[in-house]
């Protein structure tokens, strides 16, 4: 179908931040974080109108430094926070670059300012509407230099953007922001101890539980953290053979967890039985770097990876709908529910929907919409954001 | 007409009367000679011609006629006087005769004159002898009569002496069975008994003969008591047993209870010679000849038995040379004392069984009662039943021949068990223990395929565990020979690869050996002197079912499931698998599948002669799986060895300070290590794959190209990197060069060459490497330390790959990422990169062993 074909949006810079804006849920909207070493670096804001098929854009500094991480506040459409790299040699002469460069990585929030909106109503096509872009308008730092790189920023989900945690080296941070959030203090932390130089590579807030356990990763293994006393879990030793990348929670079954990984696998896991994946999924050729559930229908899952392919898969037989949607005979008659399903229908199949090949370069990051749960844009290393549609077939399907 | 011919020639009516005449002689003559000599004549005369003279139809007219007719005159005189000659002839003819018959009469005359003289004589002398006759009559009528009275009293007094002589019979009876008795002459007195039984039966009511009746029956009864007793005793042969029956059987003992005891008295023999058999399955007490027990000497003997196996005392250990003082019986010797002891005593038994109640002829009232069906089904449940027993010790003693050394000692051993049961079989037609006996036979052969295969399985792993051992311990070895090994040269320490193909063909050969020996093992079974071979189970299921599917396909399964488990278990982390095994195993089931399992199973068809009545695994579904567990072995290969250089490659990225690195002066001891390695699995790999297809490269590679790649390109891609438009630049280059070429699969499958497998391990790498750099931010140096490495790898790598440009490729993105993660992209200058390498190419650093951590490598200038 014609409205299925994905629509290509290239960024100047090579990017691999890329977030959905998650307190909005009306406009399908998207942020990108640029990374360059060279020019200011941008966050790009991409609007899909998706009945025109038309990305509109808008374009705002971000001079802090290029870009490794970006997270949207779940409260406040404005507000969102980014992990960038500060180099302190950039602006230092060659010849003692030696001595005095280092870069760090930092985390920060920021508000965009009001005024954005109306610079994306100018025509999408006109190169000239990002000339003069605004600043960003930073809300507060996240550092604490005795904390070492920033890693990631996480938002407390479905919460009132007061929360937030930072990934640091080794450190899991939970910070409390004022409302205005101008400013952030440590609430508490909990640092990853063992040999060696260990690291969070990434991490994911659950949803579940009152918000009260977060998931990292760092190496091989997947750990679990109660919030509350800021004490480890669960571990899940070599979840992966290699680097685990990244991690998302199932939305609809508070104890199944989907990780990938440098193996080139995606596994899912029941985090009560640690010993073995609830599932394997070897599909991609090179290191899977993102892994992301549908909002809403748990059994799409979306993964990018470094061999340059987007792949949809259809998880059915470990998603909260086995068996599709279940409904009694009495809602069938019910003309206001969609989601009326044959109950005699078979488990379906666990299998592979789509790959999409409109990438050239590594994904690094792939994102569900927050407004439309059959849309999702994906990112690749050489900027190009790339906003596909699940297949209306399947679509129909789970809906019918 | 007629007329017409008299009134012409009324000439020759004289000769017309002369035909006449003629024929009325010639009658006479028929009449008086019969028809022997006229017979022909009349045959003819029966052609009704009336012109021939001598017909019977002649007609004087007609031939007169004719004559006439057709004759000239001439002929006619002629014919005129030749026929008075033959009637004349005739005329004198018959003169003779007439004399003869004249003759012949008088003479007869005279001798019936001569008789009627003989006969007056003989009438007189008849006269004589009756007169005489009737006086012989008269007196003997005569004498009769006198004697009459003399004959009826002899009569009379020679049944008196019958009678007398019965009489005193009876009368002596007592004493001569009493006699009998004491002489043990039971036989005897059975038949004067029974000779004298219906007699006293009739006259019974007379009290003397009541009297004798009773003396002899008590004797009988006496005799029977003995009789039985000496057959309870079972002492006593077999022969004087069926004696004993046989007059029991005469003496009206019920045949029942006969049967019983005869049974249980053979069955107290048989359980005796079992249960010698089920001493020798008991686990020994102790080691010694003292576990070999023997029936014959019994508990009582065993302290006796001498500590030699020989020992006369046990006739089962004089007669095996098989028997090592240290073990127990073996199998053969097991099945021998079972066939030669109970299966013998077990057809003795039924042989004079059968004699004895089944095949007698019956008589009388014995004939009444149906013996021979009640004994044969006596005779059948106690065969069922000590066969059952029997059986199960077989079964025992088979389940303990685990080890699967020596086939021939059991398929003996079953084959003389199964020869001695066809001797049941023919003297109990309809018999079950045949039948079981063959199914033990089968069971057994079943299990010994199960033997196999697990032994086969075995066998495997072993060698398995034996290559790796082969291959780790040269390993340790080499880690110091490789110090002196030159980049591209043979690495001949490290892996000590020169022995990877022997390994592989020892492993193979040894495999088939065994496999083949199995077979030879498991051919016994159907050897045409086995009796059981013949059974319609062993001529099918066993040889397709048994030893095709089960044994064979089976072991060729159980390799490749083997294998891809060394894919799986072996974990993500490269696991405990040495790589160099999975390369092995790949090449082995490679050759599984091109050869060696169409030659195990042809060679098994040929051997058994395997008719598939049932469906059976195809060749072309084994060698699938062989050719996917090769394919897995091998990729998996590729991963590991990809993934060891990866991680020496991620660890020498991540654990550097590229910004504040200093200028590069040599090529990275990592990059040399990573050259080296590739080039040591490139021999490994080389000793067992074919070197495969690559794209035609150009001659000089090494250098041409790169200095393409790196003037060219690199040139103009950082050369206006300070103007604003730069990263649309770049951008763009870089995707026109993808437009141009092929999307780069990594950890894609490989093909079964050397080429591809470096190929699939370079490309590994070098994507790691690529991922790993765009982490991280380099200063000016530390891009010009990453151009320098990639110049190594370019002057090193391309020589192993199917396309070179695919190296190429990956070092230019290296290189391409690394300067747009650079703070500072001012590149090196191509000569000194060039003088760089080749002095690092020239004079190569002593390599530091496997066990330092690569992160210490890249501190290394």
């Amino acid at each position: 179908m014609e409205d299925d074909a994905p629509v290509i949006y290239g960024l100047e810079f090579q990017a691999r931040a890329l977030t959905s804006q998650t307190a909005e849920s009306d406009a399908i909207r998207f942020l990108v974080g640029t990374q360059s070493l060279k020019f200011d670096n941008q966050i790009h804001i991409i609007d899909f109108d998706d009945e025109n098929n038309i990305i509109s854009k808008s374009v705002l500094l971000h001079q802090a430094g290029e870009i490794w991480h970006i997270s949207a506040s779940p409260a406040d459409k404005a507000v969102l926070s980014t992990c960038y790299n500060k180099s302190e040699a950039s602006t230092l002469p060659f010849h003692v670059t030696r001595h005095l460069s280092r870069v760090v990585t930092c985390g920060a929030v920021w508000r965009m300012p009001p005024e954005w909106e109306s610079g994306s109503h100018e025509s999408p096509d006109d190169p000239h509407n990002s000339h003069n872009p605004q600043n960003l308008e930073l809300l507060c730092h996240l550092d604490n230099s005795a904390h070492g790189n920033t890693s990631s920023v996480l938002w407390e989900p479905m919460g009132d953007g007061t929360r937030v945690i930072s990934l640091a080296d080794n450190h899991a941070l939970l910070w409390d922001l004022t409302e205005s959030s101008t400013q952030a203090t440590i609430s508490s932390s909990a640092t990853l101890e063992g040999k060696g130089q260990l690291k969070f590579t990434s991490g994911k807030w659950s949803p579940h539980h009152n918000c009260t356990q977060l998931a990292t990763a760092n190496d091989t293994a997947i750990r679990g953290w109660d919030l509350r006393t800021m004490s480890q879990i669960y571990c899940i030793e070599n979840a992966h053979g290699q680097l685990v990348r990244d991690l998302d929670f199932n939305p609809n079954k508070q104890y199944y967890l989907a990780s990938c990984g440098d193996d080139c696998k995606v596994k899912f896991w029941d985090v009560r039985n640690i010993n073995e994946p609830v599932k394997n999924l070897e599909e991609h050729s090179h290191w899977v770097w993102s892994v992301r559930y549908n909002h809403s229908h748990d059994q799409l899952v979306l993964t990018g990876s470094s061999d340059s392919r987007v792949i949809l898969s259809n998880m059915v037989s470990i998603s909260s709908e086995p068996f599709g949607h279940l409904v009694d005979d009495d809602d069938l008659s019910d003309g206001e529910d969609n989601h009326q399903y044959d109950k005699s229908k078979e488990p379906l199949q666990d299998s592979i929907i789509s790959t999409y090949e409109e990438h050239e370069d590594s994904v690094y990051a792939v994102e569900w919409s927050s407004a439309d749960p059959w849309l999702f844009a994906s990112l690749s290393y050489d900027g190009r954001l790339v906003i596909n549609r699940v297949p209306r077939a399947l679509k129909y399907h789970i809906l019918l | 007409m007629d007329g017409d011919i008299n009134a012409t020639a009324p000439g020759t009516t004289p000769p017309d009367t002369d035909p006449a005449r003629k024929r009325r002689v010639h009658g006479m003559l028929k009449l008086y000679y019969g028809l022997n000599e006229e017979g022909k004549t009349v045959d003819q005369a029966e052609s009704m011609d009336p012109c021939d003279i001598n017909g019977p139809h002649f007609d004087p007219e007609v031939y007169l006629n004719k004559l006439r007719r057709e004759c000239s005159l001439g002929e006619l005189m002629d014919q005129e006087t030749c026929m008075v000659k033959q009637i004349r002839s005739l005329d004198s003819d018959m003169q003779t005769l007439v004399y003869e018959n004249y003759n012949k009469f008088i003479s007869a005359t005279d001798t019936i004159r001569k008789m009627k003289n003989d006969f007056k004589k003989m009438e007189d002398e008849m006269d004589c002898l009756s007169t005489n006759m009737a006086s012989i009559t008269d007196f003997s009528a005569r004498i009769s009569g006198t004697l009459q009275d003399q004959h009826a009293q002899i009569t009379k007094l020679s049944g008196v002496h019958t009678l007398l002589r019965k009489l005193q019979f009876l009368f002596e009876l007592p004493a001569r069975l009493n006699k009998c008795l004491e002489l043990q002459a039971y036989a005897q007195a059975v038949s004067s008994h029974r000779r004298a039984r219906c007699v006293l039966q009739q006259y019974s009511h007379m009290p003397s003969f009541r009297g004798i009746q009773d003396d002899c029956h008590a004797i009988m009864d006496k005799l029977a008591q003995e009789l039985r007793q000496k057959f309870r005793d079972g002492g006593s042969s077999a022969k004087d047993l069926s004696e004993c029956v046989e007059l029991l059987l005469q003496l009206d003992e019920p045949a029942e209870e006969l049967c019983d005891k005869f049974l249980s008295h053979a069955q107290s023999r048989l359980e005796a010679d079992l249960l010698g058999l089920e001493a020798e399955l008991r686990p020994p007490l102790s080691y010694g000849p003292t576990a070999v027990t023997d029936p014959y000497t019994g508990p009582a003997h065993r302290l006796s038995v001498e500590p030699t196996a020989g020992s006369p005392t046990g006739p089962s250990s004089l007669n095996n040379p098989f028997l090592s003082p240290s073990s127990r019986t073996d199998i053969l010797e097991f099945i021998d004392r079972g066939c030669n002891e109970f299966v013998s005593s077990l057809c003795l038994v039924i042989a004079s069984y059968q004699e004895l109640f089944v095949n007698r002829p019956q008589e009388g009232e014995l004939a009444s009662k149906n013996i021979p069906q009640m004994a044969i089904g006596k005779l059948h449940a106690f065969v069922d039943a000590l066969a059952t027993r029997y059986f199960s010790l077989v079964e025992r003693r088979i389940q303990e021949e685990k080890s699967v050394g020596d086939n021939s000692l059991l398929v003996r051993a079953l084959d003389r068990f199964h020869r001695r049961l066809q001797a049941v079989a023919k003297l109990l037609p309809g018999s079950a223990v045949p039948s079981q006996g063959t199914e033990i036979v089968v069971r057994a052969a079943r299990e010994r395929i199960k033997q196999y295969l697990a032994a086969l399985q075995s066998f495997y792993l072993n060698s398995l565990t034996d290559v790796r051992q082969a291959l780790a311990a040269p390993r340790l070895g080499g880690s110091s020979a490789g110090v002196g090994s030159h980049l591209g040269g043979p690495a001949t320490g490290k892996e000590a690869p020169a022995s990877l193909p022997e390994l592989l063909s020892t492993l193979s050969a040894s495999i088939l050996n065994q496999i083949k020996s199995v077979l030879a093992s498991v051919h016994l079974f159907t050897a045409k002197d086995i009796t059981f071979s013949n059974k319609p189970y062993f001529k099918g299921d066993f040889c397709s079912h048994g030893v095709r599917e089960s044994l064979v396909v089976n072991f060729i399964k159980f390799v490749c499931q083997s294998s891809r488990q060394f894919c799986e278990s072996a974990g993500d982390r490269g696991g405990s698998t040495p790589p160099a095994l999975l390369l092995l195993l790949s090449r082995l089931c490679l050759d599984y599948e091109t050869s060696t399992i169409t030659y195990i199973l042809t060679l098994t068809d040929e051997q058994f002669l395997v008719q598939h009545h049932s469906p059976v695994t195809a060749v072309t579904a084994l060698c699938g799986e062989a050719r996917e567990a090769a394919q897995k072995l091998l990729n998996h290969y590729v991963k590991v060895q990809g993934l060891i250089i990866s991680q020496m490659l991620r660890k020498s990225v991540e654990t550097r300070d590229w910004v504040n690195t200093i200028e590069p002066r040599n090529v990275r001891a990592v990059m040399k290590r990573v050259v080296e390695d590739t080039t040591s699995i490139d021999v490994q790999v080389g000793l067992l794959y074919e070197e495969g297809v690559r794209k035609a490269h150009s001659s000089d590679s090494s250098k041409r190209t790169f200095s393409v790649y790196s003037s060219s390109r690199q040139q103009t891609r950082y050369a206006p990197s300070y103007t604003p438009s730069a990263p649309m630049d770049t951008n763009l280059l870089s995707n026109i060069h993808k437009l141009f070429s092929e999307r780069v699969e990594i950890f894609s499958p490989v093909e079964f060459n050397k080429v591809s497998v470096l190929t699939g391990i370079i490309k590994i790498s070098l994507k790691t490497f690529l991922e790993c750099v765009r982490l991280r931010t380099f200063g000016r140096y530390g891009l010009q330390q990453i151009q320098v490495d990639c110049h190594y790898l370019q002057m090193y790598l391309w020589r192993f790959v199917s396309d070179e440009n695919l190296v190429h490729f990956l070092l230019d993105e290296i290189v391409g990422s690394t300067a747009h993660r650079c703070l500072d992209p001012a590149p090196m200058e191509q000569s000194v990169i060039e003088v760089i390498c080749e002095r690092g190419a020239t004079c190569i650093p002593v390599f530091l062993p496997l066990t330092v951590p690569p992160a210490s490598l890249s501190s290394c200038p």
